[in-house]
């Protein structure tokens, strides 16, 4: 410990020393090569959450893995001026040119007062969204899990016996609904018997609520859970418990329930992390609405689950193919919401990428449950 | 019973030792709380003195840190004092939390309907509709306390659960700005209306406020026959009524100050820091009030330099994390080590004393 400090420190001075050194005009020319860049990565909840928190965690671990690269962490920081004063210690401390700034409520007012102050770092947001009005040096990143939830709907369609899939969720925010309802239509796409019931519990990470909630769906005859909360642990064990099966979400969750777990949408944020890198090294300034699905590799599958059968594995992987090469929409009408009323007329077909749909708020047919 | 009031710990000392040991009580236990952390720090691996540095350096070492520091422990005065007030009538109120989340939500709303006034009265309106909201909040619980025979530590903490919930349902809910689509807020405050950056720094205005509520508490508490009343109901409420207090009002209004200041410190978090309400004001810091109360002995003014003290610990944790890597929970160790020691040594004076008597 006492050694890679050093390491550190020495690094940051050199750094500052180079970047003092080169003059303005030849940075971009020097930025070419894989010079030292440090990048504070910065969580609102512990990074061995087994959930939102360690998929980014996880990233930071393949950053420091590349040369070059000297990764700085700070978790648990609540997005008050805590996180404030931590982005600025990232910077006038450790010398960190980028920062990742992972929460939702960092962004307003947190990172844009902080951008306004240090022009020459760059910012990376998960989950932003960046106008105009806002300081350049912001760049905001996100992936389309859906699309990912999308095929553990099908795995999830081919294992049920009762037809009845559950979901506990946080909150009814759009992110997640456009994730309820591509499971929803993957797995009634298989079966149209199939519904999906949906409780949400009210808040990001509730560990008791999210077993009495898990344990009501499977009392109310709900056969496979899937999870659209931080830290899906929870729910995954009590399904596990309770001899029914399982769906993940944002990193994998398949060791906590070893004979159930099907399979779960997880990120790879080391994508958009490694596209800021480069902007950083390359003297660019960031993309301000970076995003990408499964063909972009920002989303993945959790590898199934052994009590995954075979049907299911061949569904899914055909249908993440076909939604990789863009012969399959998720979002396409004629589609009804779950109170009757056409969302989505006939004829209209909704890419992956559709802006349309980051403001969704209904449930689509098939869902049971209310936001 | 509550020794820990400023009734006792200026009453004509009975004993001189005892009440220098009142005084330095605190620092013995902070000390050997450092000692039992760094014993912790070794047994993971940790050189105890680098940890130490750091801990200086992150929160005290540097104008920098200073400011890190000092913009932390704004909002922890606050909900120092709302623990520290209360405590002078004899109440344990624990549940700052739920004050501070009525008076930030009352805050972020208040001025809503207005755009385009000057920014002074509708700073002063957002404040003042904090304290209201937060008084009101806790004036309940002496309320229930006085009427209803319930204990005020466990009714402040179960309304803290109903504050959460109330708030929640309508920042998610009509409250909520439909612009904020995945971070569910109420509708943004006016820019205008913004509280300022104390001057040359980057500390919000909020840590004058929280001291100026720290002195008035004490000039209040120490120097004026209201507060020697409160200090008297604090004391024995028998005695109280005997001498003809109207002891519900005092306990009610005390409760209700406590809860005015963690409504001032939700008001100013609103419009000094996020500009709008959501669930970034539920972040903890009404807990943290109940250390620094318990850590200062219930005085008001020494809830300045300890809401200081903690607040640079928590600086230092993040100094912690990034240069030794060690997990966020070190700095919550350190401070339940401290929270436990205090609480230790508070009760080794009180049978100090209790023998002294007999």
């Amino acid at each position: 410990m006492t050694k890679s400090f050093e390491i550190n420190r020495r690094n940051t001075l050199k750094l500052l020393g180079a970047a003092c050194a080169l003059p303005l005009a030849t940075r971009s020319l020097f930025a070419q090569d894989a010079g030292p860049v440090t990048v504070g990565v910065i969580y609102s909840g512990s990074k061995e959450d087994y959930g939102y928190n360690k998929s980014h965690a996880l990233a930071a671990a393949r950053l420091k893995e590349l040369p070059g690269v000297t990764v700085v962490e700070e978790e648990r920081v609540p997005e008050t001026v805590a996180v404030q004063r931590t982005m600025e210690g990232m910077i006038r401390q450790d010398g960190a040119a980028l920062i990742i700034a992972t929460s939702f409520g960092y962004f307003k007012p947190h990172v844009q007062q902080i951008a306004a102050k240090y022009p020459e770092v760059m910012f990376a947001h998960c989950g932003g969204l960046w106008d105009e009005a806002m300081p350049a040096n912001i760049g905001t990143f996100y992936g389309y899990i859906y699309s990912a939830q999308y095929i553990t709907g099908i795995v999830a369609a081919h294992m049920t016996k009762t037809k009845k899939l559950g979901v506990v969720a946080a909150k009814p925010t759009p992110n997640l609904i456009r994730s309820i309802n591509a499971f929803t239509i993957a797995a009634r796409s298989v079966d149209p018997a199939i519904t999906v019931q949906v409780i949400f519990t009210g808040d990001w990470v509730l560990p008791v609520r999210e077993a009495e909630s898990t344990n009501s769906l499977i009392d109310q005859g709900v056969d496979v859970v899937a999870s659209q909360v931080d830290s899906p642990k929870v729910v995954v064990e009590t399904a596990e418990k309770r001899g029914v099966y399982s769906c993940g979400y944002h990193s994998s969750q398949a060791d906590i329930a070893p004979e159930r777990f099907l399979t779960g949408a997880e990120w790879n944020w080391i994508v958009p992390y490694t596209a800021f890198l480069d902007a950083v090294r390359a003297g660019r300034p960031p993309e301000h609405y970076l995003r990408g699905g499964l063909a972009a590799e920002f989303v993945k599958n959790t590898p199934f689950g052994a009590a995954v059968s075979d049907a299911a594995k061949a569904g899914a992987e055909r249908a993440q193919a076909e939604l990789i090469a863009g012969t399959r929409a998720i979002y396409s009408g004629p589609l009804k919401d779950n109170k009757g009323d056409i969302v989505i007329p006939e004829g209209t077909v909704f890419a992956e990428n559709e802006r349309k749909l980051d403001k969704i708020d209904y449930l689509v047919d098939g869902v049971l449950g209310q936001m | 019973m509550h020794a820990t009031t400023l009734a006792q710990a200026e009453s004509p000392a009975r004993n001189r030792t005892t009440s220098y040991l009142s005084a330095l009580a605190p620092l013995g236990a902070v000390a050997t709380a450092a000692l039992i952390f760094a014993v912790f720090v070794s047994l993971y691996g940790h050189d105890p003195i680098k940890v130490f540095t750091y801990i200086f350096e992150g929160g005290f070492g540097s104008g920098f840190a200073w400011q890190d520091t000092l913009s932390r422990a704004a909002p922890l005065i606050l909900v120092g004092l709302a623990v520290a007030i209360p405590a002078q009538a004899g109440m344990v109120v624990i549940g700052g939390e739920g004050a501070l989340v009525a008076g930030g939500l009352a805050a972020a709303i208040v001025t809503l309907p207005f755009a385009g006034y000057p920014a002074l009265p509708m700073q002063l309106l957002m404040l003042v509709a904090g304290v209201l909201f937060g008084a009101v909040w806790f004036g309940l619980v002496g309320a229930l306390r006085q009427w209803r025979g319930l204990n005020e530590t466990i009714s402040s903490l179960l309304l803290v659960y109903i504050a959460l919930a109330i708030f929640h349902q309508l920042v998610e809910g009509v409250l909520r700005d439909p612009a904020s689509l995945d971070k569910p807020s109420t509708h943004p405050i006016d820019a205008g209306y913004m509280l300022p950056a104390i001057p040359g720094t980057y500390i919000h205005i909020g840590l004058l406020i929280a001291v100026g509520m720290a002195v008035l508490a004490f000039v209040f508490i120490r120097f004026t026959t209201w507060g020697f009343a409160l200090r008297v109901v604090g004391g024995s409420d028998r005695v109280a009524r005997m001498i003809g207090l109207k002891v519900d009002r005092w306990i009610i209004g005390a409760a209700a100050a406590g809860g005015g200041m963690a409504g001032l410190a939700g008001a100013i978090e609103v419009a000094a820091v996020q500009g709008t309400a959501n669930s970034s004001l539920h972040v903890g810091y009404g807990y943290s009030g109940i250390l620094v109360a318990f850590l200062s002995r219930h005085h008001p003014l020494a809830v300045i330099p300890v809401a200081i003290l903690i607040g640079g610990i928590q600086a230092s944790g993040s100094l912690l994390q990034r240069r030794l890597g060690l997990p966020d929970a070190t700095v919550l160790v350190l401070q339940g080590i401290i929270f436990v020691c205090v609480l230790v040594g508070d009760a080794v004076i009180r049978n100090h004393k209790e023998n002294g008597r007999a």
